[in-house]
């Protein structure tokens, strides 16, 4: 039952239609991802800049592709300016989108009509994870009205994940069950910065200290240095690459305000739609992502899901219709998010155990776990025959959530 | 056991912008505002330039009875900043007037904290006297 405050918001509101339904081209038939790469991740990258790890991720994921920087004429990312200065590429289309699964639609968009063929969007992070006593602050800005009471990522997510145990009496040992999964993924995987710390149980998880009620330190992403790009192409040229392109079905985001200033309600509502609200943030965006793929959840054969925080997995499959709202919680449970179940979830152990590889690459980085996934190539964890792979970032913590969904097959 | 209290440490302070000076002026005084909109009655907060219900630029800072009834809470035990003492205990409140705020508990054990449990505004000075609105549960 929705608190008295946000009860004034649910007026039946028209949601005005945002997708266009006529029998037109997908609008990103002509899209293809051809190259991706991850650089080294670490807790702390020696020997590195932010500069200088995002430049190497470039080069790598153009040498995933089989192209030569001279075959880039688009860049999206904060450091992109360094790789076409350095690779003297220019002039070329740009932009500084950085944030995750929207520059990579900004990129597929520029493709889409013609601003740009090759796209290499890339971030990295190294060389700042200096400031120890604190907690993690390159993670979150300072805002009056949230640094004096010591919030941080985790007790903003906490207060999301806090609501909805009240309402739906989630129980933290389904918050443990998603960490220890996610956290065996990583555990196998030689790639990951907790390779082999575990294997973890979800008791291991419920005994790891308290760090933001309900969240025990090992329901919580690490904090991590690296670099991460990836390489878009205008399909026809992907076709002449050697690997097989994967398509983008669809995707968007969904944002509520600034992250990290405001009271984080899982209630906090739109004016627009009652039925959009940040709890369930990426509903919307999920919504019009599949209407663009033309398929469903139940189309889905891996699910990256971005994991900041455990609770997050199960908000997840509620906000993006995989089940019921209230029914993340069993919905876990019972074999369904391992990596031979129905949904398997977040396959190279994620944020938690994978990388968090700065303040924003790790948002590119479960766009290029599905990729692999999608191509067949994943060394560990590899799901059978992955037509379809949803990615996603952001958490109602933060007030964003976004959705891409991946293909084999050309839409 | 552990009571919460005020924190003492050197905490970050606040800084107010153009829009929330008076909100903070006001926590100077001891006393809780918000924006109330001529337009259509709606309280806003955090401090804004427009009503959050109507879009109306036509804000005015009204006082708060300062009580309301806890929405959320998380008890934690990993500080922001050194300076900070745990555990603290962060929580978004349903104001009796009907808005939102996020606060500090004090004055009940640490784990304590429900949702629902009524609560009402007490200012404490932190860092360069800074008066900070904390919220301790009562009856």
């Amino acid at each position: 039952m929705p608190s008295a405050f946000w009860g004034k918001f649910l007026e039946p509101h028209r949601l005005r239609r945002e997708t266009g339904g006529s029998m037109a081209k997908h609008p990103f038939h002509d899209v293809a991802i051809v190259g991706v790469h991850n650089t080294q991740q670490a807790r702390m990258l020696e020997g590195h800049d932010s500069r200088s790890i995002t430049l190497e991720a470039g080069l790598g994921a153009v040498a995933d592709a089989g192209l030569t920087p001279l075959d880039i004429d688009g860049v999206v990312g904060v450091h992109g300016a360094d790789f076409i200065y350095q690779a003297r590429i220019g002039p070329v289309w740009r932009s500084m989108s950085q944030l995750g699964i929207p520059a990579l639609l900004e990129a597929s968009a520029a493709i889409a009509t013609g601003l740009a063929s090759v796209v290499l969007v890339s971030a990295g992070s190294a060389g700042i994870y200096t400031e120890r006593t604190s907690t993690a602050p390159w993670t979150r800005p300072t805002n009056e009205f949230v640094v004096s009471y010591g919030m941080f990522t985790a007790a903003e997510f906490a207060l999301i994940a806090r609501r909805h145990m009240h309402m739906h009496g989630t129980k933290p040992e389904a918050l443990a069950h998603v960490a220890a999964t996610i956290r065996n993924n990583g555990h196998v995987n030689p790639e990951a910065v907790y390779f082999g710390r575990g294997p973890f149980t979800a008791q291991d998880v419920l005994d790891s200290r308290m760090v933001a009620d309900p969240y025990h330190l090992l329901d919580c992403a690490m904090t991590a240095e690296g670099g991460c790009a990836l390489v878009l192409a205008r399909a026809d040229i992907a076709k002449d690459l050697a690997k097989d392109p994967v398509y983008v079905l669809g995707g968007n985001t969904d944002h509520y305000g600034p992250s990290y200033q405001h009271p984080p309600a899982f209630e906090l509502g739109g004016r627009r739609d009652p039925k959009f609200i940040n709890g369930y943030a990426g509903r919307r965006a999920s919504q019009m992502a599949f209407a663009m793929a033309g398929c469903a959840p139940t189309d889905v054969d891996v699910c990256e899901f971005y994991d900041p925080f455990s609770f997050e997995i199960i908000r997840q499959f509620e906000a993006f219709g995989f089940c019921g709202e209230g029914e993340g919680g069993d919905f876990v449970m019972d074999g369904t998010i391992e990596i031979d179940g129905r949904f398997p979830i977040t396959t190279d152990g994620g944020l938690m155990s994978f990388s968090h590889g700065g303040a924003t690459v790790q948002l590119l980085q479960r766009v290029i776990r599905a990729t692999q996934q999608v191509r067949g190539e994943c060394a560990t964890q590899q799901v059978p025959d992955v037509e379809i792979a949803l990615a996603s970032g952001g958490g109602a913590g933060a007030l964003f959530n976004d959705v891409m969904l991946l293909g084999a097959s050309q839409p | 056991m552990t009571q919460l209290i005020p924190q003492t440490g050197n905490i970050p302070r606040p800084f107010a912008s153009i829009v929330s000076q008076p909100y903070w002026d006001a926590c100077a005084r001891g006393a809780l505002m918000f924006q109330r909109c001529a337009a259509c009655n709606g309280i806003t907060h955090t401090p804004a330039v427009m009503c959050a219900h109507c879009s109306a630029r036509d804000l005015a800072w009204e006082r708060a009875a300062g009580t309301g009834a806890v929405y959320s809470w998380t008890t934690v035990w990993r500080p922001q900043t050194p300076d900070f003492t745990v555990p603290y205990t962060a929580v978004v409140i349903d104001m009796d007037e009907g808005w939102q705020m996020l606060s500090n508990l004090i004055g009940c054990e640490h784990d304590a904290a429900t949702i629902g449990m009524r609560v009402a505004v007490e200012f404490h000075p932190i860092t360069d006297g800074v008066m900070l609105p904390y919220f301790r549960p009562v009856a």
